[in-house]
């Protein structure tokens, strides 16, 4: 075990267990940064198994997590003075909300984890704290049939589990109630914003080859001469549906996100109007006012993903309204700007 | 505390009040206080916080709870539309949903 958080080994009936360090030091730091950032963020994983925390014995609790190590090194940051055994599933690599709802953190690998870590030569009780999230992919009834262990279903958040244990494992509301408060919303928007930019690329690319058309024909010298305010205009849509919307969440008075992001969306357009980005004729005008709601609408509503509320009906509800409105906001707006330069 | 709440009357989720032994799992799983426990009986305070993640369903040892669970993500929506697939949640790609 070479990985730099590891600061010893635990000698235990189930064998040798490596230790870890609970303050986390500028080398995790910088990989927090990357993975918000979603750069190399698929490969941010640690070795999936058991670790310990502090000095546990047979009496300690086994905290369950997964081994996407922004995950691993939440929980391990939060238990400092703790004595625990931490329990990692591989989930490869992906956080434990996700990962349940994929199955990957669920019943079939904590089972098998259970066994290969010989958790039960480890301690004396039956005991395994899961974090809450983690329910959607495991069902506890099942995996004390199939194990022995109990499954406590701890606090969503990790800064709760000292509390959760010292109340004798009872979380009160607050801490089985998912939030979605404005610094978790911003937290999500760089990765968004560069999963995101394809769309922003695509569509400048098409409004590059319209700013070349003219009567006389197409030309690059022409294009590149008078591509900026689309790229302005385009951008703009981008950051209604990715900035703006994830921001003002719950001030937009509606509740689908594209119908929220349509008015982020005509909010830049208007705010667009003194800058004269959105060209010199009614007609291109009207065509910035179908797409720039229309793009902001689409990507604003891809940020459904990213939230912490929205069902599978519901989205599915809303985009069966939403897609085909998008596409003809982008598809006009498209025609009415190559009309204006021919016309 | 400030509640988010999304469309209104589009989740499956139904609960067998019959079934239910009152154990309470429902209630501590459920992310969004979708339940309430009354008389040793679970009930659904309001079905329109319910976000379909499926934790109650999962976890009910009497099976009283039904629920189309999945992820409420229109990026794996197209995605699965796109590729003929179930839609899935496509953190294990570059999806920015998974963070």
């Amino acid at each position: 075990m070479k990985e730099k958080f590891v600061t010893g080994v635990s000698v235990t009936a189930a064998g040798a267990v490596p230790v870890v360090a609970t303050r986390l030091d500028p080398r995790d730091y910088v990989g927090i940064l990357r993975a918000r950032l979603g750069i190399r963020r698929d490969s941010y994983r640690i070795e999936p198994g058991l670790y310990a925390v502090g000095s546990p014995d047979e009496r300690s609790e086994i905290l369950v997590t997964s081994n996407y190590k922004l995950t691993f090194d939440t929980v391990r940051a939060n238990i400092g003075g703790l004595d625990v055994w931490l329990l990692v599933l591989d989930t490869g690599g992906i956080n434990v909300w996700c990962a349940a709802g994929k199955g990957t953190f669920g019943t079939e690998e904590l089972v098998r984890r259970i066994q290969l870590a010989s958790l039960d030569k480890l301690v004396k009780h039956r005991r395994l704290i899961l974090p809450q999230l983690g329910a959607s992919g495991v069902a506890a009834h099942l995996v004390k049939r199939r194990s022995g262990f109990t499954v406590l279903y701890g606090p969503v958040r990790a800064s709760d589990i000292r509390a959760f244990i010292g109340a004798r494992y009872r979380a009160d509301s607050l801490m089985r109630r998912v939030r979605f408060g404005f610094a978790d919303r911003v937290k999500l928007i760089p990765v968004d914003f560069v999963s995101g930019a394809r769309y922003v690329f695509g569509a400048a690319a098409l409004f590059f080859i319209a700013a070349g058309i003219s009567r006389e024909g197409f030309s690059i010298q022409h294009a590149l001469e008078s591509f900026f305010p689309s790229a302005v205009n385009v951008l703009a849509a981008y950051c209604a549906g990715i900035v703006v919307t994830p921001m003002a969440l719950p001030y937009i008075p509606v509740r689908s996100f594209a119908s929220k992001g349509i008015l982020a969306g005509l909010a830049l357009t208007v705010g667009l109007l003194p800058f004269h980005t959105l060209g010199g004729t009614a007609i291109s005008v009207i065509a910035w006012f179908l797409f720039i709601p229309g793009l902001a609408s689409f990507v604003a509503m891809n940020f459904t993903g990213s939230s912490t509320y929205t069902s599978l009906s519901g989205v599915k509800k809303e985009m069966r309204i939403a897609l085909p409105v998008q596409l003809a906001f982008a598809g006009i707006a498209f025609i009415l700007i190559i009309a204006d330069r021919l016309f | 505390m400030q509640r988010l709440v999304y469309l209104k009357n589009v989740v499956t989720l139904t609960l067998k009040e019959d079934k239910c032994n009152g154990c309470g799992m429902c209630l501590k799983v459920c992310p969004h206080e979708v339940f309430g426990m009354s008389g040793h009986k679970a009930f659904i305070i309001d079905k329109d916080y319910c976000m379909e993640c499926g934790a109650c369903a999962l976890n009910c040892p009497q099976d009283a709870i039904l629920v189309r669970a999945g992820v409420g993500c229109a990026a794996a929506l197209i995605q699965g539309a796109l590729t003929g697939t179930e839609p899935a949640c496509g953190c294990s790609s570059r999806k920015a949903s998974c963070s």
